[in-house]
This record gives C-alpha cells, structure tokens and sequence, in this order.
C-alpha cells in the first residue's frame, strides 16, 4: 500500500497509465484525467509505449500472456514516480496483482516499487493532493457506481464521493445494494452471459430507481456494461466518466 | 430434481438457465440471502474489531495446517485415551465402507443423522441404502430436503430454497396424519414429532464435526435444533465424520472461531447448541453413547495440502458467508452448481477434488468481484483460489499439481489470447489497431451476441485517447 504522507507539493511529476477502454471507448475521460492533474500543477508523463495491464488474460487464466504485458508496463513506468490510473481495477491491476505475477522473474522488486506506487486517480486527487474544488454547474442530481476493485481491491470508494460532494451543485446518492457488482467481469460477461446480464438487469433497475439525471464511475467497464444495458432498454440516463465530469463541473474546458 | 453429480461441468449451461428463468426461486434466495448478510452485518458493528478478529482467525487455522500431520497423530491419541476410536479414510469408498462396517458391527437397525456436509460429501445415504440401511436426517432442513429426495442448496440451510407453502404440501402429503397448514410453528412441530420418535429408537447416530482439539481430543459441533446434541448423545454408537482439516491445535484456539463461526453464518452470536464431545459415557455415568467412533476423512485433502497457495482452500470452517455474499449464488440458487458445496467456495473445493475435467467450468461463474474474499472470517482469497484454479484449467505445465489441469484449454481461446498478446507488447501495432478501430467505428463486426444481447453495441470512439495526446503534445511543440 502506498502511503499518504507524501509531501503532495513535492510531487511535481506523474505518469498517467490510461488503460485501454480509455483509450478507444473513452478518451475524453483520459484527457480530463490530464487536465485534472495538470491544473493542481503536476507534470503528467504519458509513455506513448503503453496499452493495457494485462487483465483481461490474467482474469481468463492465461497467465503468461498477461505477464509478458506487466513486464512492459513495469519497465516503461521505471522512473520513481507516483503512477495515476484512471479505473479501479487497472489501478488493483498494477498495485494487488503485478507482485505476485512478477514474482519469479528478474522484475520482481520493480513490480513491488511500481505496485508501491500506483494510485487510482481519485484516491491520488482527494488524499495525497487534497484537492479543493468550485463547482460550476447547474444543480444536478447524479447516481455513482463505485466498480468492485475500487470498493474492495483498492479501497477508494470514500474518495469519489469525497470529491464529488465539494460540488455544491451535485447532489449524490447511490443506487440500493451499491456494493453489488454490475455483472461486468470483464470475459465473464461474455462467457456467463445470463448471469451477467441478471446481474446486470437488477444493476440498471437501481440505478434508474434513484431518479439521477446522470450515471458516474470511474471504471469503463462498468460503465460500458450499465450504459449498454440502459441504451439497449431505451431509458434517458447518460452516462459519463467521473473524472470527465469533475472537470467539466470545475470549470475545465473541452480540450 | 437436482442432485450432485461428480460431472458438475455437465449441463452447467442449462441448470443456469433454468435457475435465472424461474422467478420464485430468485424471490427466495434473494429475500434469504439479503436476511441473512443484513443479520451478519449487525453482528459485526465495529469493522476494526472485525478485521483483527478474522486476523485471529485466519491465524488460527494456518497454524493448525501448518502441523497438520503431527496435530492429526495428537488428535488421534488423545481421542484414544479418551475412548473414541479412530478411523482414516482416504477416500470416499473408504469412509462410507468403515461407517457401513461400524454399523453392521453393532447391528444397528435405526439410524438417525445430524447436519453434516462431510457426510454428503461422501454420499454416505446412498451407500448406506444400497448396504440396506436408512438413514433419517434430523436437521429440520436436511429432513426436509430428504423427504423430497433433494440435495441441499446450502451448505448451512439445506432447504433455503423451499417456501413454506411448498413444504406444508409436502408434509401433508408425505407424514400421516398431517393436515395441510402453512403456520410454520406448526410445520415444525410436525416435523419435530417424526424426530423426536426417530431419536428414541434410533441405536446409531451420525454427525459431523466443526472442530476437533487436538490438545484435548475433544470434538466441537455446533447447531440450533439440539439435533446435533440428540443424535451424538441418545444412540448407543455416535459415529462422527470430519475432513481431516477441522483439526485445531488447543481449546484455547476456539473461543475466537467460536466468535466468528455462527456470527458469519447466520448472524447469532452464538448457536443455541455448543456440543463438545470428549468420549464415550463414563462408568459411573447413566446417559451417552456407549462407543464413539471418529471417521478422519482425506477425499484429496492431502492434494490440496500440497500446493502452498491452494492450502488455504483447507482453512475454510464452512460458515457459508462467501455463497451469501456471492451474486451470482444469490441469483443462481444452490442447485444450479451441482455440486455438494455451492457458491465460491465450492468453486474452489469442487474443481479440486472432482478435477478441473470434470467441474472446471465452475470457475467461470464469477466476476471476480471479491465480496466472498471480503467476508471469509478466515480470509481465504477466494478470487485469487478461483483465478489460479482458471488458470490450472488451461495450464499445459505437465507439473500443474491439480487434477485434469489443462482440459479446459480451448484452441480458439488460447489463440485469441496469443494474439491478443502479439498486438499489446507491440504498442506500435497497438497504435495501428486502435487506429482503425476507430476510423472505422461504423464498419466493424459486431461484438459477440452475448454482449448484444443484452446490451447496446460498442462503439469506439472516433479518436483514440493516445491519438488525442499526441496531437496535443503536438499543438505545444
Ligand atoms: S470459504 Fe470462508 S466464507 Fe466460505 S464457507 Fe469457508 S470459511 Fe465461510
């Protein structure tokens, strides 16, 4: 676990891993996660050398072609920098599972000190650099899913929230039975398709019920899999990427 | 009807199906598994105390595996100096053969059971049918689920699948003399009546065990019905069957798995019955049985042993918070998964001691989204068991120590995983693809009808967000 004590006005420069639902589905959020570091005065280092964590095989049980990427991203994220992921389980990715998928091999100890220190975005935001927000927007009413390895791998429910209740205008509330998983799972919404979408179909029945104008979360792939389901059902919730939202609100332009 | 199956990965598509498609049985098992974490969540106010407590517990039981071969040798002596014989059974066959002997041996005509998953494990009520034997279960949902000639659902409320009007129907149907009601106090007097004379005559009991000590031989059975203390302490022979990994070292280990046990399980602070056997009755004594025999239960116990990550499958002390927690066992039911042990952990339990031939399968009916690894009192990593177990499935290391490892290996699968691989440790040709993933966002082939199904169809969006940063970087320079 990283720690907290960090001296935030020490840290000048970040790298910024952007996972890969980002970057073909949704990139606007990758780019507000820029923007968002940027104006609290970071230096964001984006290594065009990346693509995604490895999750996918790993989670499918095809180990070794999920270390061969790990290995990429651990040598590509060497410089002693804090590491931002904007998603909850790319962050668990590199933090709860690298050490362990490495730990045989000749970057073990790398795979530790990158684990060390990888932060989800929001978590990076609200505790280490304890950002203060205005908000600019119109009073609205939004619904956050906080994705599974957010809650539980990495812990950092409380700090979505956190960020989301500066905003004056926002108000929050979560859909009942929130620390449900929406059925995503990655190839198990692929693979258990019936159980996925049950899943799936009871998540988008709560989030309706809270009668939020706007779906939030800060995993893409929730938000792919909620989002598909309440397009495909015909229902008005649109749904967005927290980190594009907190910069919008906070007076971010569109880039 | 359902029932176990050593080929759980048989049909597990359409016991799914079936399951997700009947409405009331969704109803039950949502209603019983939200009472049931609600009543949890009450018994654990304070997350901090929570935390150190499972620490305490996790701690306790891998002390006790770490010894397990010299606690077993203590267990076993020390039940010998107090009067309870000791039996090794390495597999299945080997067990219900040594309680089928044991029986015979007293000539036991009337045999009753208390909750016990060791024994449906084995499947000791078939084999003692087929050696000419019945055996009458006592737990008030075992009873239940027998008289239906059904298997549990779960592994601490066998009948959690049933509704009240369903079982009036079948006691009115089945025990003479019973009028249809559908008062449950009723029900259960019912039920109790047929017991209470089964246990008068019965000359044999057999139970399971939570705990055995081994510093004192004493074994721990906990329950709510007084069953458990009915069946181990009337007949003149108490059989009782454990797998070889309940073994703890000392008494003083279990008042802290006392505390998290029934408190996981179903939300007591205590069970309303403690039973701690130390023996057969005494001379001096009027009551207890008169020969108390321990079946020690291996069944590829000592193969999970082996592997140091896999060794915390044995851990488990079989509250059943991981199934009331999982959501894909709450929207599923027991049944579905065809195995004697259902939901995470018997993802975990069955895929080993079947073979991942045989129930592999089993581990992919999960998202991985933790809430199992998040409430085990023991803090077995459960998604990280299931994950290796995936992995062992479609592993072709010919050292892979489980069970038909690599059987569920797939040719399309693993090449779509190669290639997968060939394009993300090339960022280059990643660029390429992505490049034309979203050029030509309108043309692609449409995603697997799996996803489409149920769900709108993905679009990439026009630029991709690396394409977007360099443009950026560009407009600076
Ligand atoms: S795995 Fe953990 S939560 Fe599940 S039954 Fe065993 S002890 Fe209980």
């Amino acid at each position: 676990m990283p720690g907290y004590c960090m001296n935030s006005p020490a840290i000048q420069r970040v790298y910024l891993f952007g996972t890969c639902l980002i970057d073909v589905f949704h990139p606007a959020a990758g780019l507000a996660s820029v923007q968002l570091l940027e104006r609290e005065g970071i230096e964001v280092v984006f290594p065009e050398e990346q693509t995604c964590c490895g999750q996918p095989p790993y989670n499918s049980g095809y180990d070794e072609e999920a270390r061969a990427v790990a290995r990429q991203v651990v040598r590509r994220f060497s410089e002693s920098i804090p590491v931002i992921v904007p998603s909850g389980s790319c962050a668990g990715m590199l933090r709860q599972h690298y050490p362990s998928l490495l730990a045989d091999g000749p970057l073990a100890d790398a795979a530790r000190d990158l684990a060390a220190r990888t932060y989800e975005l929001h978590e990076f935001l609200h505790r280490v650099l304890q950002v203060r927000w205005q908000d600019h927007g119109d009073p609205v009413k939004i619904v956050m899913h906080t994705s599974c390895s957010a809650r539980r791998e990495m812990g950092v429910r409380e700090d979505g929230l956190a960020l989301l209740r500066q905003l004056e205008g926002v108000e929050v509330c979560e859909p009942e039975s929130a620390e449900t998983c929406c059925g995503f799972g990655g190839t198990f919404a692929v693979k258990m398709s019936e159980i996925s979408a049950a899943m799936a179909t009871d998540k988008c029945r709560a989030v309706q019920a809270t009668g939020a104008d706007q779906l939030l979360s800060s995993d893409c792939g929730c938000l792919l899999n909620i989002d598909g389901m309440l397009r495909k059902q015909g229902a008005h919730l649109p749904a967005e990427h927290l980190a594009e939202f907190l910069w919008k609100r906070t007076g971010g332009d569109t880039p | 009807m359902s029932g176990f199956t050593n080929h759980p990965d048989q049909d597990f598509g359409v016991r799914i199906h079936d399951a997700l498609g009947d409405a009331e049985l969704r109803e039950s098992f949502h209603g019983a598994m939200t009472f049931l974490r609600d009543r949890r969540r009450a018994q654990f106010p304070d997350p901090e105390a929570l935390e150190t407590l499972r620490d305490s517990g996790a701690a306790i039981r891998d002390r006790a595996l770490a010894q397990l071969p010299d606690l077993l040798e203590q267990l076993e002596d020390r039940c010998r100096h107090n009067g309870i014989q000791v039996h090794w059974a390495e597999t299945a066959e080997d067990a219900n053969r040594i309680i089928t002997g044991l029986i015979r041996a007293v000539n036991g005509k009337r045999i009753v059971k208390g909750k016990s998953m060791a024994t449906e494990e084995i499947g000791l009520n078939t084999a003692l049918e087929a050696a000419g034997f019945t055996c009458l279960e006592s737990d008030m949902g075992e009873y239940i689920v027998q008289q239906a000639h059904e298997t549990p659902s779960h592994i601490i409320m066998p009948a959690i699948h049933r509704n009240k009007a369903s079982i009036a129907r079948q006691f009115a149907e089945q025990i003479p003399d019973t009028p249809y009601t559908e008062d449950v106090d009723e029900l259960i007097g019912t039920g109790r009546r047929v017991l209470r004379r089964a246990f008068a005559e019965a000359d044999v009991g057999i139970s399971g065990v939570n705990f055995a000590v081994a510093e004192t031989g004493t074994l721990c059975l906990v329950e709510n019905e007084g069953n458990g203390r009915m069946s181990t302490t009337v007949p003149d022979t108490h059989i009782a069957v454990m797998g070889l990994e309940k073994v703890i070292e000392k008494l003083a280990d279990l008042p802290d798995l006392m505390r998290l046990l029934p408190k996981s399980a179903t939300g007591q602070a205590i069970t309303t019955y403690v039973n701690m056997i130390s023996g057969p009755r005494r001379d001096d004594e009027s009551d207890g049985p008169r020969q108390v025999h321990l079946v020690l239960l291996d069944n590829g116990r000592s193969r999970i042993y082996a592997d140091r990550q896999l060794r915390a499958t044995l851990r488990c002390i079989r509250c059943g918070a991981c199934m009331n927690h999982c959501p894909v066992y709450e929207r599923l039911g027991g049944h579905a998964y065809g195995t004697v042990y259902p939901g995470p952990i018997g993802q975990v339990v069955m895929p080993q001691l079947f073979g991942l031939d045989h129930a592999g399968k089993l581990t992919q009916a999960c998202s991985l989204n933790g809430a199992c690894g998040e409430v085990c009192p023991v803090r077995i990593p459960l998604p990280d068991l299931i994950r290796r177990l995936r992995h062992e499935g479609v592993s072709t290391d010919p050292a892979s120590p489980v069970r038909g490892h690599g059987r569920q290996r797939r040719f399309s699968e693993a090449l779509i995983w190669r290639v997968w691989c060939f394009i993300h440790t090339r960022p280059p040709l990643y660029r390429l693809v992505t490049r034309v993933a979203t050029r030509a966002r309108h043309w692609l082939p449409p995603l697997p009808r799996a996803w489409t199904r149920h769900r709108a169809p993905l679009q990439p969006a026009d630029r991709s967000f690396q394409e977007m940063m360099r443009h950026r970087e560009d407009r600076r320079s």
